[in-house]
């Protein structure tokens, strides 16, 4: 019993430490990526304009155009990496991710169908993008639930992922007939809105995004102990009395939001949502009170690196970030990977 | 019902089931591979066929569209179609995940990369040096996959075959869609993966079948212990099968069929992904009947999809991959809702 609440304890040092490394890390990032950018602001300018002693010219670079990117930037990888977590743990499934429930896709034929519909227009209206995208999000995670549900039967996470699975490869194939016929402009606009790039740089974006993340985060955050009992096999956490029902689609309801808001907002950036809580469990471990927590920062730090990365090479065109989420964050993934136990 | 039977036995075999499946999928992949000769902007009677066939003239100008054109091009899309569904039965047997595809070998990923690298910097290669770049890109990405998998303690987990394939797949597509933002060709890729096959010949074909055969003759071999293998790692420890060696020569067969396949026309993953669940849905949960039979349906479901998409928006070609997935997507759905199911 000892040596057991020892465990514990070794445990919960290990949570605490990993995160003052992720907040101080973040911290840092947060630093270097308001110097990042086409025009370079030394840290000391930056804390200049930051106590009010800057000019005008820079207060506008900083307020204006890199905080409120930034902030996306944070909130998106956090929202997307709580999200897989959440997908991970109620399918008991190691590889499911926002993509699961057809966000990705089902944003990105609507932001497909969007810019081949305002074609004859000579300006694509971005603004209203992030809208467009957040709708199909929400039709297509609204599908599969319908396709998935069985009266008696209720949502069982295997025929969910399979349902997922189909769902998403339909709406694939008809983004394939899609592309083929856009102009190559428009083309280009689609890649790099698939390949996942910040979109919202203004302080009207993270207004939006804020409180889908400040209402759904905590939510999620309190559900920690259900999502532990629902990882376990289905009949025991019916034997421990829960309404599995009830809670899985609350959870779930969570997840879309939460991936539906971030993916609006911040582009196509799955990956950020399956390789998040990958991180995370490697380093906290797979409760779940630990694991969405060091997920939120996890995805926040992966996002915020990949973003300071694409405005930092900038030359001769950004890269999306999504691009570089995927070449920062495999590669760690990968070494974590050969380096576990099994 | 014979429940007292079948209370230990939760795995459900259907011998006469893929007897059947056998049978009429053959039968009706005969009727498509006619069929696809048959059809096409000049129609082209079945007598004409035998004889171009068998009694080849080189004279005569119909004889020559099926020898050189037609002939082929149904060949390739039945080894494809089989190719891709053995594959992804075998994944999904191999890593007991129903997401697991040829894909998740990093075989699609790998192929893209190498095609996206071609048409950037070399853009005036044959058709013929990008198939084997992309045989090449393939086998690279899924040496990848399968060394990391492995190197860590424990040995090659299938969730860490699985997470290592998604990890290195999203690495080379990043790279990839760099690559073509970069350089603007990202039509031109779209065009290749649409392709399907388009431009199938004689030379591919015989690039292809002595792979192909191969790795189904493999596959067949291998068909008993990756059944031992669906049953669970520790199960298949003590049942006395040798894990590591079942895995390698899984991973190779799969690298060589869905390598192949994905070289001569692109991603068409879905086969792989839906044909096995479709036919373990039907057969049950025995490999030496889901890998024959796959191979049938797959070819199937490849043969009528070409079909298709030459006829729907005749005479244009609609994308094959696009219409297997309108093909498959609502059986895989009706499948998926009508039967709870173990791996």
């Amino acid at each position: 019993m000892n040596s057991l609440s020892h465990l514990e304890k070794k445990k919960k040092i290990r949570y605490m430490v990993t995160i003052c490394i992720f907040l101080c890390l973040i911290f840092t990032t947060f630093l270097l990526s308001m110097d990042a950018g086409l025009i370079h602001l030394s840290p000391i300018d930056v804390l200049k304009v930051l106590v009010n002693h800057g000019t005008s010219q820079q207060e506008l670079i900083l307020f204006d155009f890199r905080l409120p990117r930034i902030v996306i930037s944070l909130l998106v990888g956090s929202g997307l990496a709580v999200s897989g977590a959440i997908l991970q743990g109620i399918t008991r499934n190691s590889l499911a991710d926002p993509g699961i429930l057809g966000i990705n896709v089902g944003a990105g034929l609507v932001v497909v169908l969007f810019i081949s519909f305002f074609s004859s227009m000579q300006v694509v209206p971005v603004f209203a993008l992030p809208f467009a995208a957040l709708m199909g999000a929400v039709l297509t995670a609204t599908l599969i639930y319908i396709l998935t549900y069985k009266k008696g039967q209720g949502l069982s996470p295997m025929r969910m992922i399979l349902i997922g699975i189909a769902v998403a490869s339909g709406i694939e194939a008809a983004l394939i007939v899609l592309t083929i016929h856009l102009d190559p402009r428009q083309l280009q606009f689609v890649t790099i809105w698939l390949a996942g790039s910040i979109w919202g740089t203004n302080w009207n974006f993270v207004l939006t995004l804020l409180p889908w993340i400040l209402i759904l985060m905590p939510l999620a955050f309190s559900k920690a102990r259900v999502l532990n009992i629902l990882n376990l096999y289905e009949d025991v956490s019916k034997g421990l009395g829960m309404a599995i029902e009830k809670e899985r689609l609350i959870l779930l309801g969570i997840a879309v939001g939460l991936a539906g808001s971030c993916v609006a907002v911040g582009g196509n950036m799955g990956f950020v949502g399956l390789i998040g809580p990958h991180l995370a469990r490697k380093l906290v471990g797979p409760k779940h009170q630990f694991l969405l927590p060091a997920s939120a920062l996890s995805g926040s730090l992966l996002l915020i690196v990949a973003d300071t990365l694409a405005r930092l090479i900038v030359q001769p065109s950004e890269i999306p970030t999504g691009i570089l989420v995927s070449i920062i964050g495999a590669p760690y993934f990968l070494y974590l990977l050969a380096k576990s136990k099994a | 019902m014979q429940v007292n039977q079948h209370t230990t036995i939760h795995v459900k075999v259907r011998p006469a089931c893929a007897l059947i499946i056998l049978l009429i999928g053959t039968l009706l992949l005969v009727v498509g591979l006619i069929v696809s000769i048959a059809i096409d902007t000049t129609a082209i009677k079945l007598h004409t066929i035998w004889e171009a066939i068998f009694h080849y003239k080189s004279g005569i100008l119909q004889y020559q569209i099926v020898r050189n054109l037609r002939l082929p091009r149904a060949l390739a899309s039945a080894l494809v179609g089989a190719c891709f569904a053995i594959a992804g039965a075998i994944m999904q047997g191999m890593t007991r995940n129903p997401l697991a595809s040829p894909g998740l070998l990093g075989v699609n990923a790998g192929a893209a990369f190498a095609l996206a690298i071609c048409l950037a910097f070399y853009p005036s290669l044959s058709f013929q040096y990008l198939i084997i770049f992309s045989f090449v890109g393939a086998t690279f990405s899924s040496g990848l996959v399968y060394g990391i998998g492995s190197i860590a303690k424990g040995g090659l987990t299938p969730v860490r075959l699985a997470l290592a394939g998604v990890a290195v797949s999203s690495l080379l597509t990043a790279f990839s869609s760099e690559i073509s933002i970069y350089y603007h060709i990202a039509q031109d890729i779209a065009f290749w993966h649409a392709g399907g096959v388009v431009g199938a010949n004689w030379s591919q074909i015989k690039i292809m079948l002595p792979w192909v055969t191969g790795g189904m003759i493999g596959a067949f071999i291998l068909s008993r212990s990756i059944t031992v293998m669906s049953l669970g790692e520790d199960i298949a420890t003590g049942l006395g099968q040798r894990i590591m060696l079942v895995k390698l020569a899984g991973s190779i067969i799969v690298l060589v069929l869905a390598g192949t396949a994905v070289s001569v026309v692109g991603p068409v993953g879905f086969v792989g992904l839906v044909i096995p669940h479709i036919v373990r849905i039907l057969v049950g949960v025995n490999y030496r009947w889901i890998i024959p039979c796959s191979a049938v349906c797959g070819s199937l479901l490849m043969v009528w999809a070409d079909i298709g998409s030459r006829v729907i928006n005749y005479p244009f070609e609609t994308p094959v991959g696009a219409l297997i997935a309108i093909i498959g997507v609502p059986f895989f759905l009706y499948l998926a809702r009508k039967e709870r199911r173990e791996l």
